[in-house]
């Protein structure tokens, strides 16, 4: 039986110094500390449950990626976590129990970003600034990634799950694609793939394994639940590109939730498994025309929109006969799903208020047109790192008309308030009223300094626990973190 | 195909039947005006591109990620 769906994205920013020296690890920091310094007290993260070379088929990886343990690291009152990784600033959404509610969190966190290039303003000289780019590579070779994350059941066998995601993250990226001018796979140049739907798909080069930096799989196997690892795996999905448009942030969300689901209860059509799923992702993605085909196992060739028609059949039969309570805004997900698969498949233009590698391609077709450029032209490559550029007078994307699915007042209280129906809310509001008392905090934990030692860890292991339901007014008629933490002692139900 | 999903429906009656937004605009209206808005939008994104699109992205190097 599928389980609640609780959903979050990790976007990784890319950064440049204007002005200054190019070191994107000390200017990440800036970023960070600036916007930390201006909005709260600093609270660490605390990494005692980071385990990203455990991997999800059953080992772990001798000298696998290292969590690195002396960079900026905070967590924020809205739930989210703000740090360096590696080279970029990056921000995970709290845990979200709704796909709109995350797109409020993803846009909140955009929110952050830009007032984080304010504030850093005033730590840098005046000729210096840091820019901020919502979007997955550099057009050298070099990616950065936007990665998601899905409560799932750990009954769930690891290899039907592979099996069953893979033709949804192979052929998804057709409403997902957050577009590209030129390729960046090896052997190909912008004469051949003058542009394409995905940022990331030239960076795969594995069906599934544990790696994100190298030799990037289309399932990941980090296995590291952040919560009660008996009951529920966390699939870390590192194939997505960052999206500017909501909808496709939303529809990303939402139709992977709802295949999930699926996956879970054992619905998903077992005969739409690739035959060559790593070729097949770039076929896709090199392809705006939509029409070449992928090989199937069964020997059938589809396009990738057939394979999404075939996913949404599906998941409308598994609507009507057992419904997906499991996933938050599922019709309305379905809805849109449907409508954007068919704007594909007739007049492209209709969906490119939604789709962002239509709205990108438009508009340096446009361009092109305009300037009598033909192929490749290093303005249409500024074009498209501009459609994600921070600064709002500079970005293309919101120029474009994007239909947006949540309101400016509701991503302005997201930057500080965390949601209300999943843990996030536990550690969030702990962070806002006892700032001085929680000494670190991770996604399963909070520890806390009860004025005498020892340190007092209050373990988070329920996602669904820790809500306003059920300690809100706990946490309100609490006045201090000593009353709090006696009286959590005395609630089993936290 | 679920009842809703017919891929050969023409294109106006699939936006018709689409549902929850705002598709009252015949296609051929929306192209043009879809053109004079990219018109207008041309004109500002001559304005807001890099002013050195070739340092721009040459400059533009993300290494280490994930």
């Amino acid at each position: 039986m599928a389980i609640p769906k609780v959903v979050g994205i990790e976007t990784e920013y890319g950064i440049l110094v204007k002005g200054g020296e190019s070191n994107p690890v000390l200017a990440s920091s800036v970023l960070i500390n600036a916007y930390v310094a201006a909005t709260s007290p600093r609270i660490c993260w605390d990494f005692d449950d980071e385990r990203p070379s455990s991997d999800a088929r059953g080992f772990s990886l001798d000298g696998g990626p290292d969590v690195e343990m002396h960079l900026v690291n905070s967590v924020l009152t809205n739930g989210a976590r703000y740090y360096v990784d590696h080279a970029h600033p990056e921000i995970s959404t709290p845990e979200c129990r709704g796909i709109r509610e995350a797109v409020v969190y993803d846009r909140a966190a955009e929110e952050i970003v830009r007032r984080s290039m304010e504030y850093s303003r005033s730590v840098l000289a005046d000729d210096v600034e840091l820019l901020l780019y919502k979007n997955n590579s550099d057009g050298k070779g070099n990616s950065y990634g936007c990665h998601e994350n899905y409560l799932i059941d750990r009954g769930v066998p690891f290899g039907r799950l592979v099996a069953d995601i893979t033709p949804h993250f192979v052929t998804r990226q057709v409403f997902t694609g957050a577009g590209k001018v030129g390729s960046e796979e090896p052997g190909t140049s912008a004469a051949d793939v003058p542009f394409q739907i995905s940022q990331r798909a030239d960076f795969f080069e594995e069906e599934v394994g544990l790696e994100t930096t190298l030799k990037r799989p289309i399932v990941n196997t980090r296995d590291e639940p952040h919560c009660d690892p008996v009951k529920y795996r966390r699939l870390h999905v590192i194939v997505g590109d960052a999206n500017m448009s909501e909808v496709a942030t939303y529809l990303k969300l939402g139709t992977t939730a709802i295949v999930l689901t699926m996956i879970e209860d054992d619905t998903f059509p077992s005969d739409l498994a690739l035959a060559n799923p790593v070729p097949a992702i770039r076929i896709v993605s090199h392809d705006p025309s939509l029409t070449r085909t992928i090989g199937l196992r069964d020997g059938r060739r589809m396009t990738a929109l057939d394979v999404q028609w075939s996913i949404l059949e599906a998941a409308r039969r598994h609507q009507k006969k057992r419904g997906f309570d499991s996933v938050e805004d599922a019709d309305d997900v379905l809805n849109r799903w449907e409508q954007v698969l068919a704007g594909l498949a007739s007049d492209r233009s209709t969906v490119a208020d939604v789709v962002d590698w239509v709205a990108k391609e438009r508009v340096v077709r446009a361009y092109a047109d305009r300037h009598s450029i033909e192929g490749y032209d290093v303005r249409l490559k500024a074009l498209d790192l501009q459609y994600h550029d921070m600064r709002p007078e500079k970005c293309i994307a919101s120029r474009l008309g994007l239909r947006t699915i949540v309101g400016a007042d509701e991503v302005r209280t997201a930057m500080t308030e965390p949601p209300d129906t999943t843990r996030a809310y536990f550690r969030g509001r702990l962070l806002a009223k006892w700032p001085q008392s929680v000494v670190a905090a991770n996604w399963d934990s909070v520890v806390l300094d009860v004025g005498r030692d020892p340190l007092r860890r209050v373990p988070m292991m329920e996602p669904l626990r820790g809500t306003r339901e059920l300690v809100g007014s706990l946490i309100d008629s609490s006045d201090s973190v000593v009353e709090l933490v006696t009286r959590l002692g005395a609630a089993p139900e936290m | 195909m679920a009842e809703r999903v017919h891929k050969q429906t023409p294109s106006s009656e699939r936006r018709s039947d689409a549902g929850t937004e705002n598709v009252a605009e015949p296609v051929t209206e929306t192209g043009e005006k879809l053109k004079a808005e990219l018109d207008d939008l041309l004109d500002e994104i001559d304005e807001v591109l890099e002013t050195n699109a070739e340092d721009f992205v040459k400059s533009y190097i993300q290494k280490g990620g994930e």
